[in-house]
């Protein structure tokens, strides 16, 4: 349920991008999302196409690109995808990891008229 | 036409979240941010917290629930200052919720700020709320998969209490597979196994926090120093 909350920040994103730019109508909000998040797609495209509703986003697409999770190992330096399940380096074994990417969540880009 | 955007979701979150980390550093205030389900016994925990640590750093709790104030009461209850967040139906707390809480505390006279988050193992572990760290519950009645079917909670969380410990004969929990799942998402967590009730393994939970709280109010009043 936490999705509106999220989905009322990408459409304030959105929104304000698309009329800086002098935007009629927005086609697509291209969002990037790391797979270590529990934010779930489908809800957040239904919300979406409610809360967009009479704004130039309204019947927007929302295109969503998963980011891997990868890190890197602190004792042998090895950086690799991690199952985040599983969370050990791929190298050595060990468990001293640093998250490289994987968090990521931003609206990348607008398709616009 | 392409517009370039770049810009984060979360950011109206993130930023809240630090000047509520910045404001608690001026007061030397370590923020604790307390996750678990419904009935995971996070008000009965906190309350035990509360009788063992009182004597020693000045508590002060938030109590975020959907609705009603029953928690908030209990706490009350023990004399310590207590301020309810009625989320109103929303799943989790927000560092905004948080910002708006903390003027109705006299600052000065807080060490410790426990915050009793939404019940539910989703939706919080997104929200960071200005916390200098996180504890997960997780009774034993709950089952013992709930790492694996909800893993952002276990792997945001510096601790992993293991709660309701003493009802382990009456379960086919193991406590086994909970630890290693928990350090499979997140190989730095410190797992306890704890009864509020009964008392047992609370020397241990106590010692963890004491030394974490004060390692982050160290912290704080050497940034202090350096930007006063």
């Amino acid at each position: 349920m936490h999705e509106m909350a999220i989905v009322q920040s990408m459409l304030d994103i959105a929104l304000r991008a698309g009329e800086d730019a002098g935007a009629k109508r927005i086609r697509t909000v291209r969002v990037k999302m790391g797979e270590y998040s529990d934010v779930v797609p489908v809800i957040m495209r239904e919300y979406f196409a409610v809360a967009a509703k009479g704004t130039i986003c309204e019947g927007a697409e929302i295109e969503i690109a998963r980011i891997p999770v990868t890190m890197r190992c602190r004792a042998c330096g090895w950086e690799g995808r991690v199952d985040r399940r599983r969370i050990v380096c791929g190298g050595c074994g060990g468990i001293a990891l640093t998250l490289l990417t994987g968090r990521e969540f931003f609206v990348e880009s607008l398709e616009a008229e | 036409m392409e517009i370039k955007v770049m810009h984060q979701i979360m950011e109206w979150n993130e930023d809240v979240s630090d000047q509520v980390k910045a404001t608690l550093a001026q007061h030397q205030i370590c923020m604790i941010n307390v996750m678990g389900s419904p009935g995971a016994g996070k008000t009965s925990l906190i309350v035990a917290l509360i009788k063992a640590l009182r004597s020693e750093y000045r508590i002060g709790v938030i109590e975020g629930d959907i609705a009603g104030q029953i928690d908030a009461e209990t706490i009350d209850a023990l004399g310590i200052p207590v301020v309810q967040l009625d989320t109103d139906g929303a799943c989790h707390i927000e560092a905004e919720s948080v910002r708006h809480m903390l003027p109705m505390f006299s600052l000065e006279d807080l060490d410790v700020l426990i915050v009793e988050n939404i019940g539910n193992l989703v939706c919080p572990a997104e929200f960071n709320i200005g916390e200098a760290f996180r504890v997960a519950l997780l009774s034993v009645p709950e089952g013992d998969d709930k790492v694996h079917k909800y893993p952002l909670m276990f792997a945001t969380s510096d601790a992993v209490v293991m709660h309701k410990y003493d009802m382990l004969p009456y379960f086919e929990f193991d406590d086994g597979r909970v630890e290693a799942d928990a350090r499979g998402v997140n190989p730095g967590v410190t797992v306890f196994r704890v009864s509020s009730r009964t008392g047992e393994g609370m020397d241990g939970l106590l010692a963890y926090l004491r030394a974490r709280i004060d390692a982050v109010r160290a912290e704080q009043a050497g940034t202090k120093e350096e930007n006063p």
